[in-house]
């Protein structure tokens, strides 16, 4: 039930806003994330966007994966 | 946004988890969406037998004690009252084998499935003639959704508006499971976005308290993989920290609006848990501000705290004391079509993703 799932914003009107995945659009809150902007990305759990999905961050964590794997295969040789 | 994962890399902490053989431990994931993405993506499959995967009280339908379910088909026999509801709550049977809110629905009791704490104020907008009770179930993560569409209500004068708090905090569930030293938990998953309300800091006791190596993850398979060797790491070195994997959303201080929001309109009480029993301050109730909007005040319900014995081992599932499997009910008279306890009946419960993945 923890579920969240990232849409990208295209509408904003003050806490309420649309978001949509491949064409499916849905209303949802945005209550708890400030400065959001058209285009972004949050992650929405039961109709609230419970936090902005940072490009920045996001590629981090992509850099610390490939770091795991290359330190994983590392050790497995 | 293109970012992309190179198969091979997978590939690589695979087979170093594959080939670990160093030591047992004994990894707890909290949450039911961690366990649904684990059995999905075939992860326990690939674990030596060393490494162990067990699953926690994250499944917020499964935690909730028969009691609260019996109080809630009581009240749908009320002709006033309309239930509004999250989908996974429906087919959770109540101490009565064969009730359960679909099937009083078809014998006219009036619910709604809704998505958002939401919808159920706009249900009750279009209904004025009935008393909308939303279920508040689940965690840090939905409850500050709940806590906006109560202040909502009151701002907006919603008179025939209320919600039945079974909203819990995920802490003191560990806090009691490691307590009672009833299973041997070495290492914790922890969830990944009741840790984007809470923050890195909301999961730094299991480290502190506990000495327990923890890892906030995300819900790829790649995320939990990477915790996974993490928490290896975490022994190898012999030190117990929590990490954070799932960096792209989880920070420090984690969402300090929600948590106001949260704050602002819930407080901890007393509740009860499946399975585990009273746990104090466990439980979110309605602050006096905003109690003419608390189900319970509002329909004068004495909640019962008393052990109720059910015939299903999903208390048992739940503390991760036992496996799906061990439940002798387990595929025969309980599967997702006919469910005898709620972790079948919740998407997420560990023995409906055994069911679907791990039956075999």
């Amino acid at each position: 039930m923890c579920l969240a799932v990232p849409l990208k914003v295209i509408e904003i009107d003050g806490n309420d806003a649309v978001a949509e995945l491949d064409g499916i659009k849905m209303k949802i809150r945005v209550d708890f994330v400030k400065d959001i902007k058209i285009g972004d990305y949050v992650y929405v759990h039961a109709g609230f966007a419970i936090n902005k999905l940072d490009e920045k961050l996001a590629k981090e964590n992509l850099e610390l994966f490939r770091e795991v794997a290359n330190a994983a295969k590392n050790k497995s040789k | 946004m293109q970012l992309k994962i190179n198969p091979s890399e997978v590939k690589d902490i695979v087979e170093f988890i594959k080939n670990y053989d160093k030591r047992k431990i004994k990894i707890m994931e909290v949450c039911g969406t961690h366990t649904m993405s684990i059995a999905k993506s075939g992860i326990k499959t690939i674990l030596p037998e060393n490494i162990k995967l067990i699953s926690g009280p994250g499944c917020p339908v499964c935690v909730t004690a028969i009691n609260r379910i019996d109080e809630i088909l009581t009240l749908s026999q009320n002709p006033k009252v309309l239930i509004a509801t999250f989908g996974d709550m429906l087919k959770v049977p109540g101490s009565r084998q064969g009730f359960n809110l679909a099937t009083l629905k078809s014998m006219g009791a009036k619910v709604e499935v809704v998505y958002s704490a939401m919808d159920a104020i706009s249900i009750a907008e279009n209904n004025p003639d009935f008393e909308v009770v939303f279920l508040g179930i689940g965690f840090e993560t939905t409850a500050p959704g709940t806590a906006v569409a109560i202040k909502e209500a009151k701002e907006r004068n919603i008179k025939n508006f209320s919600v039945f708090s079974m909203h819990k905090f995920v802490e003191p569930a560990l806090r009691a499971l490691l307590d009672s030293k009833e299973i041997e938990i070495d290492a914790f998953i922890c969830p990944g976005h009741v840790s984007t309300i809470l923050g890195i800091k909301g999961f730094r006791f299991l480290a502190d308290d506990y000495k327990k190596p923890s890892v906030i993850s995300g819900f790829e398979p790649e995320d939990i993989l990477t915790a996974i060797y993490k928490i290896i790491m975490q022994f190898e070195k012999n030190i117990a920290i929590i990490e954070n994997e799932y960096m792209r959303i989880v920070t420090l201080e984690g969402n300090e609006f929600a948590q106001r929001i949260m704050e602002d309109v819930f407080e901890p009480v007393d509740d009860i848990w499946r399975g585990i029993g009273i746990i104090p301050k466990s439980g979110m109730g309605i602050k006096d501000t905003y109690c003419d909007f608390d189900t319970v005040k509002r329909f004068d319900i004495k909640l019962d705290f008393k052990d109720k014995l059910t015939i299903c081992k999903c208390g048992d599932i739940i503390k991760g004391k036992i496996e799906p499997k061990e439940c002798s009910l387990f595929a025969k008279l309980c599967s997702p079509e006919n469910p005898i306890g709620p972790c079948m009946v919740s998407s997420e419960g560990a023995c409906a993703a055994y069911y679907k993945y791990l039956r075999f």
